[in-house]
C-alpha cells in the first residue's frame, strides 16, 4: 500500500495515542480522578511529568486516562453508528420503493434535528446523574444518520451499474451481490465515515463536558477542561492544567483528520488506477 | 414463421408490451412511451438471430431490459422460448430463468466488477446456476471459454482492466454460455470495439448459433451488422416497432418509410449518398407521445389519418409486417 | 498546404512517457475534406490537438512543428508555436461532446458574443449571427436557448456554426457525430461539406466510422499505433488501398446488401509502452517478412499523391 505523507502522519498520532491509551494506565495502580493523591500545584518534574493540579492530581496519568476514555467512548459509539447507518444506508439504496422513502424521512429529520441543543437540554435534566453508557448511547442516536445517507447514495448509483445484473444472472443471491459487488465500492466510504464519527463524538463529549454536562468525574478530555475551568487554571498559574488536555484534543483531532482525509486520498487514488 | 416441421418454439413473444417512464417534477412531467404496444410473435424450430435496429434512444435497449427482467413493464407480457419473462402470470423460477436467457452489455468493463476477478464470475455461474460441483465447473469453465476462442490460463485471476475490450467482451459471452442458454439477449454487443475486431465478435456469434444452438437477440444501431447476421429483424422509431420480417427482405427492400430513410442515410462504403434535404427531427420527446403514427412529422407520405391514428401492422406477401397505413 | 514536419508529440503519466503521435511527416493539400482515420489508440485525437495548437500537459509536443500555410496580419507564417492567436478566426475545433464544450448556464448567443471582433458591438455581431444560422437552416431562435433545451443533433449543428462563422481556413472536428444518431448525422455531414464548398477551406474529420470517411473526405490519412501509414485520394485509398492493414480494415466491414462472409483482422494493435521495431502491423501482416519486423518502412509516394509506409506495396 502505498501510503501518503498525511496518512503515514495522521496514523503515526493516533497509533501514539492508541497504544499510550492501552498500555501506560498499566504503569499506575493509583486512581488519577481520586483527588488529594499528591500535593497540590507541584511543578513538572520527572515524578509528575505534567506536574500536578490544585485538586492533587497527578496531570499527565489524569490525561492518559481522559484520552483513554474518549477513545473508547469514540471509537465505541463510532462502531455503533457505522453499523447502524451500513445496515440502514444500503438497505433503503438496495430495496428503494416506500420502503427508501420512508427510511429516509426518519434519516433525514435526524440529520436536520440540532443533537447539540438537544444535548443541552438532555444533560441539564439528567445533570450530574448521568451514565457514561447513556451519553454514549445519546451519542449514537445523533451520530448514525449522516453516513446512513451517504452509505444510500453509494448504494443508489451502484444498484444501476451493469456488473450487477451480470452478477445476477450469474445466479449471485442478494446477499451475495451486497458482499461481493456492492461492499467493495461502499468501503471506502465506510472507514472515512468511521473515523469522522470518532471525530465528532470526542468532540460532542468534551464540549458537553466543557460545560459540565456530562459524568465529569470520569476523566475525559473534555472533564479535564471542565476542572480546570472550574477551578480558574488560567488565572492561577496553572497552564499545564489547562494547556496539555488542549493540546492533547488538538493533537488528537489533527490525527484523525489527517487519517480520514489521507485515506480518502488513498482511496482515490486506488479507483483512479483500476 | 421460420422454417417448418417439428418443435417449433417460441422463440420471442410480446404482448401489447409497454413500459413508460415519467420524468420531471411536480411541476412539468414528462412522460416517454418508450416501449408502446410492441406485438412480436417469433416462432422457429432452429436457433435464429433476431436483430432489433433503431436509433440511439428508440427504446430497444429498455426492451432488452424488461426482457431481462431488469426492469418491470408498465401493461402486457412478453414471452421467451416458452417462459414468461414479463407481465402477469406464472412467472417461472429463477433457475429456469436463468437457463433461459443470458445477457451480454455494451460495454464491457462496466459489466465486471473491477474489483472481482473476471473468472469468479464464470465459476459463479457453473456452480450457481448449472449446479455443478467446484471441479465440474472449472471443466465447463474451460469449454465455454475454448468456444470463445480463449482459454482459461489466459483468464484466471485476471482483473478486467487486464483485458482488451474485445477480450473483455469474450469473458462476457462465454460467462453467458456457460448456462447454455436457449437464447442470449446482446445489447450493441461491438460498438465498443474497434472495428477491425468487431467482426471476429460477429462472426464468433455465428458459430455460436450453428455450435451451441444459441439464439441471439442483437440489438445495434449498425445495420450493417445486424444485416449481416441477423435472420430476421424488427426496426424500432420512438418505442414501436414500424418494420418486422425477413432480414435481407427488409434492408434490402424497405417498405416503411422510415426503414428506407434508415437506410438511405448510413454511410455505406459502397455507394454515395444522394444529397437530398432530409427530415430532420423536431422536438424528440413529444414524439414519443403522440396518439397518432409516429413518424408523421417527418414522413414524406404522411396524411391525416397518420396523425390521429396509429398503425396497425399489415401483413405482406413475403411475410413481412409493415406499421404504415399506406403500405 | 499544411505542412506536418516529423510530429513527434507524447503524453507525461505516472508510468512515464507515451509517445501518442510517433513522426508523422506530411504535406497535405489545402483546400480539402481530409478524413484521418484509425483504431483507438492509433494517435489520430492526438494529431489533432496538435493541429489545433491545443498542447497543454500532459501532452507535449517532442519534436516537429506544423506549417499551416498562412499567415496573420503581420506578415507571420502561422506555426505550432503561434497558432493559439488564430483560435476561432482562422482555425477551429469542433468537439466531439457539444455539452461539454457549451457552458449549460449560459445562453448560446452568448457564447458566440464571447469571441467576437473588438470593433463591432454586441447587437451587430448577433444580427450577423442569427442571419447565418438562418442560413444554415437552423431555427434562429435556437440561439437564443440553454444548451439542454436543444436535441443532441440541434447542439452539435450550433456547435457546426460556432466553428464556421468567422470562415476559419482551417476547421478539425473529432468524432463530431458519433454520439447522433444516423439520420442526424447525414444532415451534419452533408452541411459540412456544403460550407466546405463554399469556403474552400480545409477540414480534418477525424472519425473510426470509415463509412462517413467514404462519403464526405476527399482525402485520407491512416493511422496505426502512432504512425501514418497510409494518405491519399479517398477513392483511390478505398478502391485502391497500397497499405495491408486499410486493406484489411475496409475488407472486414460488411454493408448492407452484401452477402459475403467478412473476417476480422486477428491479433490486436501493439502497446505503445513496448519498445517497438521495424513495422508496427508486422505481428498482423499477413505479408510480413524478417525486413518488415527489422526495418520501419517509410511514408512514400508510390503513386501520385498516393502514400504508404509498408516494404511491400508493389507486391500487392
Amino acid at each position: 500500500m502505498n501510503l501518503n505523507l498525511r496518512l503515514k502522519i495522521g496514523l503515526t498520532i493516533l497509533a501514539i495515542f492508541t497504544l499510550g491509551s492501552v498500555f501506560l494506565p498499566y504503569f499506575t495502580d493509583v486512581d488519577p480522578s481520586a483527588q488529594g493523591t499528591y500535593y497540590r500545584r507541584l511543578p513538572m518534574s520527572r515524578e509528575h511529568l505534567l506536574g500536578t493540579n490544585t485538586l492533587g492530581q497527578d496531570i499527565f496519568w489524569f490525561l492518559v486516562f481522559a484520552v483513554r476514555n474518549s477513545l473508547i467512548l469514540g471509537v465505541g459509539v463510532s462502531s455503533c453508528t457505522v453499523v447502524i447507518s451500513v445496515i440502514v444506508g444500503l438497505s433503503a439504496g438496495l430495496i428503494g420503493g416506500i420502503y427508501d422513502r420512508i427510511v429516509m424521512v426518519v434519516t433525514d429529520s435526524f440529520i436536520a434535528i440540532p443533537s447539540f441543543p438537544i444535548l443541552i437540554v438532555l444533560g441539564t435534566l439528567v445533570r450530574g446523574r448521568t451514565n457514561f453508557w447513556l451519553l454514549g448511547l445519546i451519542l449514537v442516536v445523533f451520530g448514525w444518520a449522516w453516513t446512513a445517507r451517504t452509505v444510500r447514495s453509494m448504494a443508489l448509483s451502484i444498484r444501476e451499474r451493469e456488473f450487477i445484473s451480470t452478477a445476477r444472472f450469474s445466479g449471485t443471491s442478494t446477499l451475495g451481490i451486497i458482499l461481493k459487488e456492492v461492499f467493495p465500492y461502499v468501503y471506502a466510504y465506510i472507514v472515512v465515515g468511521f473515523i469522522n464519527s470518532i471525530l465528532f463524538v470526542i468532540n460532542t463529549e468534551a464540549s458537553l463536558a466543557v460545560i459540565g454536562l456530562s459524568k465529569v468525574e470520569i476523566p475525559t478530555l473534555g472533564s479535564i477542561i471542565f476542572w480546570a475551568l472550574n477551578y480558574s487554571a488560567m488565572f492561577v498559574g496553572q497552564y499545564t492544567w489547562i494547556v496539555a488536555p488542549v493540546v492533547a484534543t488538538v493533537l488528537l483531532f489533527l490525527g484523525l483528520f489527517l487519517t480520514s482525509t489521507g485515506y480518502n486520498e488513498l482511496f482515490a487514488a486506488r479507483r483512479g488506477h483500476s | 414463421m421460420m422454417g417448418s416441421g417439428y418443435m417449433m418454439k417460441t422463440v420471442l413473444k410480446t404482448d401489447s408490451l409497454k413500459k413508460v417512464y415519467k420524468l420531471g417534477g411536480f411541476i412539468r412531467r414528462v412522460r416517454i412511451d418508450a416501449v408502446d404496444d410492441v406485438n412480436l410473435d417469433i416462432k422457429s424450430d432452429q436457433p435464429i438471430i433476431i436483430g432489433l435496429v433503431g436509433e440511439s434512444g428508440c427504446g430497444k435497449t429498455t426492451f432488452a431490459k424488461v426482457i431481462l427482467r431488469l426492469v418491470e413493464p408498465t401493461s402486457g407480457r412478453a414471452i421467451v422460448y416458452d417462459r414468461l419473462v414479463a407481465g402477469k402470470g406464472d412467472k417461472p423460477t429463477k433457475q429456469e430463468l436463468l437457463a433461459t436467457l443470458q445477457p451480454i452489455f455494451q460495454n464491457p468493463y462496466e459489466a465486471f466488477s473491477s474489483y472481482r476477478t473476471v473468472d469468479s464470475y464464470l465459476r459463479e455461474t457453473a456452480v450457481r446456476v448449472n449446479q455443478l460441483s467446484q471441479a465440474e465447473a472449472v471443466d465447463a469453465m474451460e469449454e465455454a471459454l475454448t468456444s470463445v476462442g480463449l482459454e482459461y490460463g489466459d483468464v484466471r485471476g485476471k482483473y478486467p482492466n487486464q483485458f482488451s475490450g474485445g477480450e473483455l467482451q469474450r469473458v462476457s459471452i462465454a460467462r453467458a454460455l456457460i448456462p447454455h442458454p436457449n437464447i442470449i439477449i446482446a445489447d450493441e454487443p461491438v460498438s465498443m470495439i474497434d472495428a477491425s475486431l468487431r467482426m471476429n465478435v460477429i462472426n464468433l456469434f455465428l458459430t455460436l448459433k450453428q455450435e451451441y444452438e444459441t439464439s441471439f437477440l442483437y440489438i445495434t444501431h449498425d445495420l450493417a451488422t445486424a444485416y449481416y447476421i441477423s435472420d430476421c429483424i424488427a426496426v424500432m422509431y420512438r418505442g414501436c416497432i414500424v418494420e418486422f420480417g425477413d432480414a435481407k427482405a427488409v434492408l434490402t427492400d424497405p417498405q416503411h418509410p422510415y426503414t428506407k430513410l434508415l437506410l438511405e442515410s448510413i454511410p455505406l462504403t459502397n455507394r454515395k449518398w444522394d444529397e437530398e434535404q432530409i427530415a430532420m427531427s423536431g422536438i424528440e420527446i413529444e414524439e414519443y407521445q403522440f396518439e397518432g403514427c409516429k413518424f408523421c412529422n417527418r414522413c414524406p407520405i404522411a396524411e391525416d389519418i397518420c396523425n390521429h391514428q396509429r398503425p396497425d401492422a399489415v401483413r405482406k406477401e413475403d411475410g413481412r409486417d409493415v406499421y404504415c397505413h399506406f403500405a | 498546404m499544411i505542412k506536418l514536419n516529423n510530429i513527434v508529440a507524447s503524453y507525461t503519466t505516472v508510468r512515464g512517457q507515451v509517445t501518442a503521435v510517433d513522426g508523422v511527416n506530411l504535406h497535405v493539400p489545402s483546400g480539402y475534406i481530409v478524413g484521418i482515420a484509425g483504431e483507438s489508440g492509433c494517435g489520430k485525437t492526438t494529431l489533432l490537438r496538435v493541429l489545433y495548437g491545443d498542447v497543454s500537459f500532459p501532452l507535449s509536443l517532442k519534436a516537429g512543428s506544423v506549417q499551416y500555410g498562412f499567415c496573420n496580419d503581420d506578415g507571420e507564417e502561422a506555426t505550432s508555436s503561434n497558432i493559439r492567436q488564430h483560435w476561432f478566426k482562422r482555425i477551429s475545433y469542433i468537439p466531439q461532446s457539444s455539452m461539454s464544450s457549451l457552458n449549460p448556464v449560459i445562453r448560446i448567443r452568448k457564447q458566440f458574443v464571447d469571441f467576437r471582433d473588438s470593433k463591432k458591438g454586441n447587437a451587430e455581431v448577433l444580427a450577423e449571427v442569427r442571419a447565418y444560422v438562418k442560413d444554415l437552416g437552423l431555427p434562429p431562435e435556437a440561439i437564443d436557448a440553454y444548451p439542454h433545451q436543444l436535441s443532441g443533433g440541434m447542439r452539435q449543428r450550433v456547435m457546426v456554426a460556432m466553428a464556421t462563422f468567422f470562415k476559419p481556413d482551417i476547421i478539425l472536428a473529432d468524432e463530431p457525430t458519433t454520439a447522433l444518431d444516423v439520420v442526424v448525422q447525414k444532415g451534419i455531414l452533408l452541411l459540412l461539406m456544403n460550407l466546405q464548398e463554399q469556403m474552400k477551406n480545409t477540414i480534418f474529420l477525424v472519425t473510426h466510422d470509415m463509412g462517413v470517411h467514404y462519403q464526405i473526405a476527399h482525402k485520407m490519412l491512416i493511422m496505426y499505433a502512432a504512425k501514418a501509414v497510409e494518405f491519399g485520394d479517398s477513392d483511390a485509398v478505398f478502391e485502391e488501398s497500397l497499405h495491408p492493414y486499410t486493406r484489411m480494415l475496409i475488407e472486414s466491414l460488411p454493408t448492407v446488401g452484401d452477402d459475403r462472409m467478412r473476417q476480422g483482422v486477428s491479433g490486436r494493435p501493439p502497446s505503445l509502452w513496448d519498445d517497438l521495431h521495424g513495422c508496427r502491423f508486422a505481428p498482423r501482416c499477413l505479408l510480413a517478412t524478417e525486413l518488415c519486423r527489422v526495418e520501419e518502412p517509410a511514408l512514400k509516394e508510390y503513386k501520385p499523391g498516393h502514400f504508404a509506409a509498408c516494404h511491400y506495396v508493389e507486391s500487392s
